[in-house]
């Protein structure tokens, strides 16, 4: 390391320090997309360093479909082959739920140290570290949803409707992961420490969860307060579009109305993360 | 124009600690200007509203004539900073690090792989270019860190402790880095808590003390204000205290001040004359010295002469850190 000048770069958004280029007033949509996904390739590339951050992703769709299939299985289909239709297509939803609830602890984690101060003083749209964080996350609801179909084939279940469908069911599923991947943002940034987030995160995901029609069809044995609650529930929707879309049946109300939802949870939680972000000024 | 940061009357508040409490500072272009002053004193919030990272509660400052809050977009291309955590991603390798701020920063992907290369080259991390940051030694995090700041060749450049916790020679390292950057034309805005960093690398100093500026000149200025250098002697037999304190008496004409438990001679010194002097009547006397230097003022020190107050006495140290927990 010496004193060494350092020769300009042409191509650089900065100026240079003889002044020769006017900085730019705004950042391009173009170039707020390109910087989110940079900052995705950062996550991705984190998982590649220390892919047992895919561990949870991994285990969680195997342990509970084994758990909910046998212990559940006979008791409300009649058999666990029986359950298994009904048992796949629900954890597809409850996957992409508890898919979201670490990102919220990594973006904690994040801000509690310097990189997001680099970030922050980078000439980059304010959004694009929080988008990037997001969409580098998706790696996770693949590996979740790749090993619970996989697995889930493997103990025998089977899809009996074309490939479109099955698409439109996976890619319903992710929609409204990156819609809920904005909760566990907007807590990821509100939380005093990383720890806390866990706690969250838990909190309210359980009751959309497992209130919902994720681990049986039939929810006339409920309680009615129970039964109204599952009824608007997001994840009953969810739930009810993947198992049209992969088992037949008509799919458009439930699709209709987890997208609304999906947007709704976008709209309201979009701009309060940023705003939550700005704040953090 | 002359001035890349000009900063007035500079206020922000947490909660009920004025962190800044109307700091007008102006820096000019190619130069390098110290903040000086103990934790608490307001560096690193000011850094923190200079690089955009907070918003001043009132009045304003300009980086290349563009206003940090409503011009934040122009600033943050002309700028860059290394704080005082690293704010490099631990998980990733050192050349990852360097590859994703440069794509951040506009560049294609090829150039961003070579600027990166370059980078990690010259700040002799190419050997554990491809190893994760979380392996690195606080010296290496901060040439790192020194790197990607450099990596746009910023026409500012912030560094808020940029030697805190490094040892001689990474610090030497540092220093001459900034004097590299200051030599292409750059402007570096530092924060340090030591006199010795302000005096090597400044060429303006500011002092800086409850958010408020305490005073500000040149090293040279500042030392003439602050009684220019400590004479340090302490006998070798802790017997011949006395002696040693009345040829230090003589020599420099003020009275020394005298450590009762450790013997440790103090004295303002105003001639660098005197060393040899005291040495050789010392040396006739036959008292043989254990410890013989002249020092710049501490810190301490100079915050005695300038406010009448010991640095970091009465202030609560991390107000200073303007991190929104």
């Amino acid at each position: 390391m010496t004193a060494q000048t350092i020769a300009p770069v042409s191509g650089t958004m900065g100026g240079t320090a003889d002044g020769g280029i006017a900085p730019r007033r705004r950042i391009t949509a173009r170039q707020a997309a390109s910087s989110a996904l940079t900052l995705a390739w950062r996550n991705i590339q984190q998982l590649k360093h220390s892919p047992e951050k895919l561990l949870d992703v991994t285990l969680m769709p195997i342990v509970f479909l084994v758990l909910f299939l046998y212990v559940f299985g006979g008791a409300i289909a009649g058999s666990t082959h029986a359950y298994l239709e009904l048992l796949l297509p629900g954890l597809v939803a409850q996957m992409a739920m508890f898919a979201t609830m670490s990102l919220g602890t990594a973006l904690c984690e994040d801000i509690h140290k310097g990189v997001f101060d680099r970030f922050r003083s980078l000439p980059i749209a304010r959004s694009s570290p929080l988008v990037g964080a997001v969409l580098g996350d998706s790696a996770r609801f693949c590996v979740v949803m790749g090993v619970l179909t996989g697995f889930g084939s493997a103990l025998g279940f089977r899809f009996h409707t074309g490939f479109g469908s099955i698409l439109a069911a996976y890619g319903l599923a992710y929609l409204f992961y990156l819609a809920v991947c904005w909760i566990s943002v907007l807590i990821g940034l509100v939380a005093p420490s990383p720890e806390t987030v866990q706690g969250i995160a838990f909190i309210w995901t359980m009751p959309l969860v497992f209130g919902s029609s994720v681990l049986l069809a039939n929810t006339k044995s409920m309680p009615g307060w129970l039964q109204a609650w599952v009824k608007v529930n997001p994840v009953t929707h969810l739930t009810d579009a993947v198992r049209a879309l992969t088992l037949g049946g008509p799919a458009a109300s439930h699709v209709l109305y987890t997208l609304a939802w999906a947007a709704g949870i976008v709209v309201v939680t979009f701009p309060l993360a940023m705003r939550m972000y700005s704040r953090k000024l | 124009m002359t001035n890349v940061i000009e900063a007035e009357g500079l206020v922000k508040t947490f909660g009920d600690t004025r962190a800044l409490d109307g700091v007008s500072i102006a820096a000019e272009r190619g130069r390098v200007l110290a903040l000086l002053g103990p934790n608490g004193a307001g560096k690193t919030t000011f850094v923190r509203l200079l690089a955009t990272l907070l918003k001043p509660d009132g009045g304003t400052a300009r980086v290349s004539g563009y206003d940090v809050v409503a011009d934040a977009v122009q600033v943050r291309q002309l700028i860059a900073l290394t704080g005082q955590f690293a704010s490099v991603d631990e998980e990733l390798t050192g050349l990852e690090n360097l590859v994703m701020i440069g794509r951040l920063l506009g560049f294609p992907r090829a150039t961003a792989k070579a600027r990166a290369r370059e980078m990690i080259g010259r700040f002799d991390l190419t050997a554990a270019g491809g190893r994760a940051v979380k392996t690195y030694s606080g010296g290496m995090r901060r040439r790192l860190d020194l790197g990607a700041s450099l990596l746009s060749q910023p026409e500012v450049l912030f560094l808020d402790e940029p030697t805190t916790g490094l040892d001689p020679r990474a610090r030497n390292q540092v220093w001459e880095t900034v004097r590299g950057v200051v030599a292409a034309g750059s402007t570096v805005l530092l924060t340090t808590q030591y006199l010795e960093e302000a005096d090597e690398l400044a060429d303006q100093v500011v002092v800086m003390d409850h958010g408020q500026l305490v005073a500000s000149g040149t090293p040279a200025e500042l030392k003439a204000r602050t009684g220019a250098q400590t004479l340090v002697v302490r006998a070798a037999d802790f017997g011949l205290t006395s002696r040693v304190e009345a040829a230090v008496q003589e020599i420099t004409g003020t009275t020394p001040e005298v450590r009762q438990d450790t013997g440790l001679i103090t004295a303002a010194a105003s001639d660098p004359a005197m060393v040899p002097a005291i040495v050789r009547r010392l040396d006739d006397d036959g008292v043989v010295l254990a410890e013989l230097a002249l020092r710049l003022p501490s810190l301490d020190e100079v915050f005695l002469t300038l406010t009448g107050h010991l640095a970091g006495t009465d202030d609560e140290a991390g107000n200073d850190e303007g991190r929104a927990a």
